[in-house]
């Protein structure tokens, strides 16, 4: 791969997805794009990189998009923002929508469905506390590959012994061969639809709650901003956001401000100054922004 | 430092298990089946134990029986470790007082979920 090819790589994923790739990721990039470029026939990612450029590109454009962006997920992943769920997130919600007795949350980047299964888990181990409540999850994800297969509630042995607790394995799951699949109550709990970050989800409707988590690290700075600007025009002024434990709002937006004590999750700033965006868009370094972002 | 007893009759398993486990900081004592590993317990309980259901002699499942009768016996967090992968043995386990469940072939990564589920690290 000659570096014109890493950098024709680098502008299209950065385009079609906002994953930043720094210059030392050539190893990844061969090690997800070779098995692609041999599916085609081709010797190498140069001949790859030659075909991504012709006008017939797009399903292999799509395909290359997909190998690339990161894919691993867990049940109950890092534990705190599913605590904070059922400990905060829900009994706030509950009181606050107890006239509509309706909540709708949102996992932004769903992968293979492990986050928004857990947060059924989650609901559903609350029992007769939400009877009689309509609980939407809506589960998106860039790569329709994953989707599928959050779709079936298929995971194998080794992904189910990943944060998922035994009891709720069994309760929860059965036994397909030697995978296992999520009951059909808790798959017909989510959504899941394909949705690029970078692109309008105004349809998705209003959510009380957005899960984000884990995809803003692979965005630069103006992405991360703009991102999450256009969650908290979907997001409800009482609603919640949690992001990934390397992930924050400070220093990006004011739309959301942290809760305290409650690492990782935000709710809108109802202070905000509508001034306050273009404010902190001045304080990025000029350099950054002729750029197009951080690098 | 915690103490884990690793129960299991291959030593392959038992060696993979200690390198996991020290990693994680714990102390090793090792046993291979049942019968001795109730004997080492009776001599000292350990935090946790990582436990193999298929030994000679007496198997996990009716060791777990025997600790849990123990005075004392219901303090050490008990981890099965063990291919009888199927809903009705995790069950059992479970009924008999196992606190959590590793389905062979495991790794690091499984052992440390497991552990940390337990509230071990």
């Amino acid at each position: 791969m000659t570096p014109s090819d890493y950098e024709f790589l680098r502008k299209m994923l950065k385009a079609r997805s906002g994953l930043m790739l720094s210059a030392d990721k050539h190893y990844l990039v061969e090690s997800r794009l070779l098995p692609i470029a041999r599916r085609q026939g081709l010797a190498n990612l140069t001949g790859l990189v030659a075909k991504l450029k012709r006008a017939d590109s797009e399903p292999l454009t799509v395909e290359v998009v997909e190998a690339m962006t990161t894919n691993e997920s867990l049940f109950f992943r890092d534990k705190t923002p599913f605590d904070q769920f059922r400990d905060h997130i829900i009994p706030s919600l509950l009181e606050a929508r107890a006239a509509t007795q309706r909540i709708r949350i949102w996992c932004a980047a769903a992968s293979t469905g492990q986050e928004p299964y857990t947060l059924a888990i989650c609901l559903k181990e609350m029992g007769q506390l939400l009877k009689g409540w309509r609980i939407d999850i809506v589960a998106t994800d860039i790569n329709t590959e994953v989707l599928e297969k959050a779709r079936s509630g298929i995971f194998s042995q080794f992904e189910v012994q990943r944060g998922l607790p035994v009891m709720m394995l069994i309760k929860y799951f059965s036994q397909v061969g030697e995978m296992w699949q999520i009951a059909p109550e808790m798959r017909a709990m989510v959504k899941f639809r394909p949705l690029n970050l970078l692109g309008d989800f105004s349809s998705l409707g209003r959510f009380d709650v957005v899960f984000c988590r884990n995809v803003l690290i692979y965005f630069d700075q103006e992405t991360k901003i703009d991102v999450l600007n256009r969650i908290d025009k979907v997001t409800e002024r009482d609603g919640f956001l949690a992001l990934g434990g390397a992930e924050t709002v400070v220093g990006l937006t004011s739309a959301f401000k942290p809760v305290a004590d409650k690492r990782g999750l935000y709710i809108p700033n109802m202070a905000r100054a509508s001034q306050s965006e273009s404010n902190v868009i001045r304080l990025l370094p000029a350099a950054q922004r002729l750029a197009g972002g951080a690098r | 430092m915690k103490i884990c007893l690793v129960v299991d009759d291959s030593s392959v398993i038992r060696k993979v298990a200690r390198r996991i486990l020290e990693g994680m900081d714990f102390q090793i004592i090792e046993a291979e089946d049942g019968e001795q590993a109730l004997g080492l317990c009776q001599h000292q309980l350990p935090d946790a134990i990582l436990l193999d259901w298929n030994m000679p002699k007496m198997d996990g499942y009716e060791f777990l029986k025997a600790l849990r009768r123990m005075p004392g016996g219901d303090q050490p967090k008990v981890v099965f470790c063990t291919t009888e992968n199927d809903v009705a043995h995790i069950a059992r386990a479970l009924h008999a007082g196992a606190n959590e469940y590793i389905m062979k072939p495991f790794d690091r990564e499984i052992v440390e979920a497991k552990f940390q589920e337990v509230g071990l690290i």
